[in-house]
């Protein structure tokens, strides 16, 4: 996904670091690893230790980090956008008006990384970054240590008792696709994006999916 | 033995009535020594009360929830998660300094972010699900 940019950018100090939220492990992203042929670091985050040190609710977001690893820019929405809430669900397919709008705010993103690298622009004042900054409450540090508990069931054979922990952990942070997604899948492949997400898609009503990243 | 899971690790450990362990396992599993001040960790000390402390034991699950962080556990109580407290996670960030970490790449190769010091670094997650 991000191999383009990163074969245009990488003589000018830049680094891609794609983590992949997988608690079924590196055979099970294997496949689109290498689909993607990248050359930048593409790691395995089973127990989504990133995004309890980043507090990310969601696939894909994006921190950008500067030469002396400080966050100019803060978790946001790595190139996606809501146009998939408008998909026909019996044909899988989306109005030509929200492919294009949908390909131009990706482009609109790369160009923003883009000019990042190679301008300094689009870098947030430290007040700025920090008051984008979703807050950790304890119900979500609560929810991370039943997720981490729920995973670690799951792989050791003990699925009832770990789905127990993952229910927990979506209900304390109803906010974070991830886990729920995450655990949808740990129960069945493909269960992450079925009748039930989509269900859980709508009843966001006005809030979106993908929050558009302020650039 | 009991299995407890901690933000960046795993560790078994003889413990019993819940989290009541050695002090020199309780080093190993959260970081934080048993002195007579309390628990510490470099100049801090977090004080324990003496409902926490035994004859060379301590209760890491109440000294855990005294820092704030969750203590969460299957009902047969083999195995703990201790969460980091949401402070902790709030001040690393609002310091804005990226939270370092060490993750396998597809191969098992660990990568740690600090060592690309010196680039600008897009770090960005994805998913198969």
């Amino acid at each position: 996904m991000w191999q383009q940019l990163y074969s245009d950018l990488k003589d000018k100090g830049f680094m891609v670091v794609a983590v992949a939220e997988e608690s079924r492990g590196a055979d099970h992203a294997r496949p689109w690893i290498e689909q993607a042929k990248s050359d930048y670091w593409q790691l395995i985050d089973t127990e989504h230790r990133l995004e309890d040190l980043y507090n990310l609710v969601n696939v894909p977001q994006a921190i950008w980090i500067d030469e002396q690893g400080k966050i100019v820019r803060p978790p946001e929405t790595a190139g996606s956008t809501d146009h998939f809430r408008s998909m026909d669900l019996k044909t899988r397919t989306m109005s030509p008006q929200a492919m294009a709008e949908r390909e131009a705010a990706r482009k609109a993103y790369m160009d923003a990384v883009r000019a990042w690298v190679t301008t300094g622009q689009h870098v947030l004042p430290e007040d700025a970054a920090r008051a984008q900054l979703p807050k950790v409450t304890p119900e979500i540090a609560s929810a991370r240590a039943h997720f981490r508990l729920g995973v670690w069931l799951r792989a050791h054979g003990r699925a009832a008792e770990g789905d127990l922990h993952l229910a927990d952990a979506s209900r304390l942070h109803p906010d974070s696709w991830s886990m729920w997604r995450q655990a949808a899948d740990l129960d069945e492949v493909g269960k992450a994006s079925g009748p039930d997400f989509w269900k859980r898609v709508q009843a966001l009503g006005e809030r979106p999916y993908y929050p558009p990243p302020k650039l | 033995m009991t299995r407890i899971l901690t933000p960046t690790g795993e560790h078994d450990v003889a413990a019993r009535d819940g989290l009541w362990m050695s002090p020199a396992d309780a080093a190993t599993v959260t970081g934080w020594t048993l002195k007579p001040e309390g628990m510490c960790r470099d100049d801090l000390c977090v004080p324990l009360p003496e409902s926490a402390v035994g004859t060379n034991e301590v209760d890491v699950a109440a000294f855990w929830q005294k820092l704030g962080g969750p203590v969460v556990s299957t009902d047969t109580r083999d195995v703990w998660a201790l969460g980091a407290p949401a402070d902790e996670r709030n001040a690393a960030l609002e310091g804005l300094a990226a939270p370092d970490f060490t993750l396998p790449d597809v191969d098992g190769t660990p990568r740690t972010l600090s060592s690309l010091r010196g680039k600008k670094v897009f770090l960005a997650t994805w998913a198969s699900w």
